[in-house]
């Protein structure tokens, strides 16, 4: 049941151009980056003499494809969660899914794992153009895999709160503002503590905990930190809904 | 043996401390129609949230087929369908893609999945519409996918609210065909404004006015409070009222104006012929003899206005 409102909301996102208009650009964005990161390559590493300033192939291009990955994100899952559940509350065909034998847990999963499977699309593109790489050198595709799983994590936990916001407003253009703002917050909150990073504060910023997966390491305390996340989120908007039937 | 398929008891729902319904409770069985009425802000919509679970009710319990719709949600709403005031349709999709969401979310097979979208279309006349967007579909033909979307898993309980809005006569005919139909084998609970449509396709009525069922019985005993023992009478050369009441049976008589007459009968007796020998005897002039229904609306007003007045008395 879950995976047929999935399916429900993947079907939705491609049959407007807007699906397809956001692939196109965010993959044109990404491959113009690690053309570039090929290209610099050469010349930085024949500029680095000594040993120590040395570093792979893989490494070079993925932080930069990566790096601009997360930081797009910011921008591309507010615009494609908004309209989740504002849309619906909007033209008001929420009855349609409520009075369908579906729990609420059903109804927001769906739509959870819908808008993570359409972004996983980009997540595969992106390791698959890296793996390229592959073909005139020894990539580490260690290094793929974690960036991948953390960029994965990190669009999951993007989804999640956005579709809290989503639930929240019958707007989807407030939806989309409001988990903008709230995101780019979580994102900058490590910033404002580098004098201390053992704040608690500091703790909560999703790029801090992103940080280690760019490195290559799989860590499950970052791991953990995603999915309480997440999860906070996904509940949250399920209580959000309820409250829908129960206060009308 | 009569199988309730809708048990409603008691349901009551307070919006910010004012009772939008109070205390609203009847059965439904197995092949019945049953017509919601009342005028508007009366509680119709929202009684028919708390039937179909979009609503918790404040207090009361609502049981399709004997599932409780609070304890069991899922299993219960398996076995409605249900069409809001407010179509919902996606409109970027497709009647055959959005129909064939519809059936998979209602939990039609896969298998059956296609047979479930023809036949609805079929059912609603949208066959030809099938690969169109529902966005430029008309309102009518839009109305028409709200239903079949509504019928499409052959639910135990059909709910529809408003269904013929925006309908062209040819249309609402069909649907109200299409009502009767599905109120042969299972059963159908609609609201309308509309109030000869009642009488056409509902052998149910509730009026509801003020969250408060203030009639609930079958559409004959509706009838029979609105035909009532009345004639009206044209005549050429009117009689006096006073020659009228000589006949027999014959009760009350009102003159309208210089040729039509009102007359009221007693129960059990049938004067029409013995007016129609007098008028030729006497040479009234008989042009006209015919029952004298008070409309629907007039027995509409007065139930809902009989129980205002009923509240004013018990305050005073």
């Amino acid at each position: 049941m879950i995976l047929n409102v999935a399916r429900k909301e993947l079907k939705s996102v491609f049959s407007s151009p807007m699906g397809w208009i956001i692939l196109a650009l965010l993959m044109f964005a990404f491959g113009t980056y690690y053309l570039n990161g090929v290209n610099d390559y050469f010349e930085v590493m024949s500029g680095a003499i000594r040993p120590a300033e040395r570093y792979g192939v893989t490494q070079f291009v993925g932080q930069t494809v990566y790096g601009l990955a997360s930081f797009i994100m910011l921008f591309a899952v507010p615009l494609l969660s908004m309209r989740l559940i504002s849309e619906e509350r909007r033209s008001q065909t929420l009855p349609f899914l409520f009075s369908a034998p579906l729990s609420l847990t059903e109804i927001v999963l769906g739509k959870f794992v819908g808008l993570i499977a359409f972004l996983s699309i980009l997540i595969v593109y992106i390791a698959l153009m890296l793996c390229t790489l592959n073909i005139w050198s020894d990539i580490d595709f260690g290094y793929i895999l974690a960036n991948s799983l953390g960029l994965f994590l990190l669009v999951a936990s993007f989804s999640a709160l956005g579709l809290y916001f989503s639930s929240l407003t019958s707007q989807p253009v407030v939806a989309a503002i409001l988990s903008f703002i709230a995101l780019f917050a979580l994102m900058i909150l490590d910033r404002f503590f580098a004098g201390d990073p053992s704040n608690t504060m500091a703790q909560l910023s999703l790029m801090k905990h992103f940080q280690s997966f760019a490195g290559g390491l799989i860590d499950t305390a970052d791991i953990a930190y995603f999915v309480l996340f997440i999860t906070t989120f996904l509940i949250l908007t399920i209580r959000r809904l309820d409250a829908d039937r129960l206060r009308g | 043996m009569t199988n309730l398929t809708v048990e409603a008891s008691e349901l009551t729902r307070i919006y910010g401390g004012r009772e939008a319904v109070s205390n609203v409770s009847f059965n439904l069985t197995q092949g019945q129609v049953l017509g919601f009425l009342g005028p508007n802000g009366a509680g119709k919509s929202t009684t028919m949230k708390m039937l179909t679970g979009n609503l918790a009710p404040s207090a009361g319990s609502v049981k399709i087929c004997g599932i409780d719709m609070i304890e069991n949600p899922k299993e219960a709403k398996a076995l409605i369908g249900y069409l809001p005031e407010m179509r919902p349709l996606y409109k970027e999709f497709t009647v055959d893609e959005y129909l064939t969401i519809a059936a998979r979310l209602h939990r039609v097979p896969s298998r059956n999945i296609k047979k479930a979208v023809e036949n609805a279309k079929e059912r609603c006349g949208l066959t030809h519409m099938s690969k169109r967007l529902i966005e430029n579909l008309s309102n009518g033909y839009q109305q028409r996918v709200g239903i079949a979307q509504a019928i499409i898993h052959n639910p135990m309980v059909v709910i529809l609210d408003e269904p013929t809005v925006g309908l062209d006569p040819i249309q609402i005919r069909d649907i109200r065909s299409l009502i009767r139909e599905i109120g042969s084998d299972h059963s159908v609970i609609l609201s309308t404004h509309i109030l000869p449509e009642v009488e056409m396709v509902c052998d149910h009525v509730q009026i509801i006015d003020k969250g408060n069922l203030v009639f609930n019985g079958g559409i004959d005993v509706l009838k029979r409070q609105r035909i009532g023992n009345k004639l009206l009478i044209g005549f050429k050369h009117a009689p006096q009222t006073a020659d009228l009441l000589q006949i027999v049976g014959v009760s009350e008589a009102e003159a309208i104006d210089k040729n039509m007459i009102r007359v009221r009968f007693a129960e059990n007796s049938m004067p029409h012929e013995a007016i129609v020998q007098a008028a030729v005897k006497n040479g009234w002039g008989l042009f006209q003899i015919a029952p004298d229904q008070t409309s629907l609306e007039d027995v509409f007003v007065q139930l809902t206005y009989q129980d205002a007045a009923l509240a004013e008395a018990s305050a005073a």
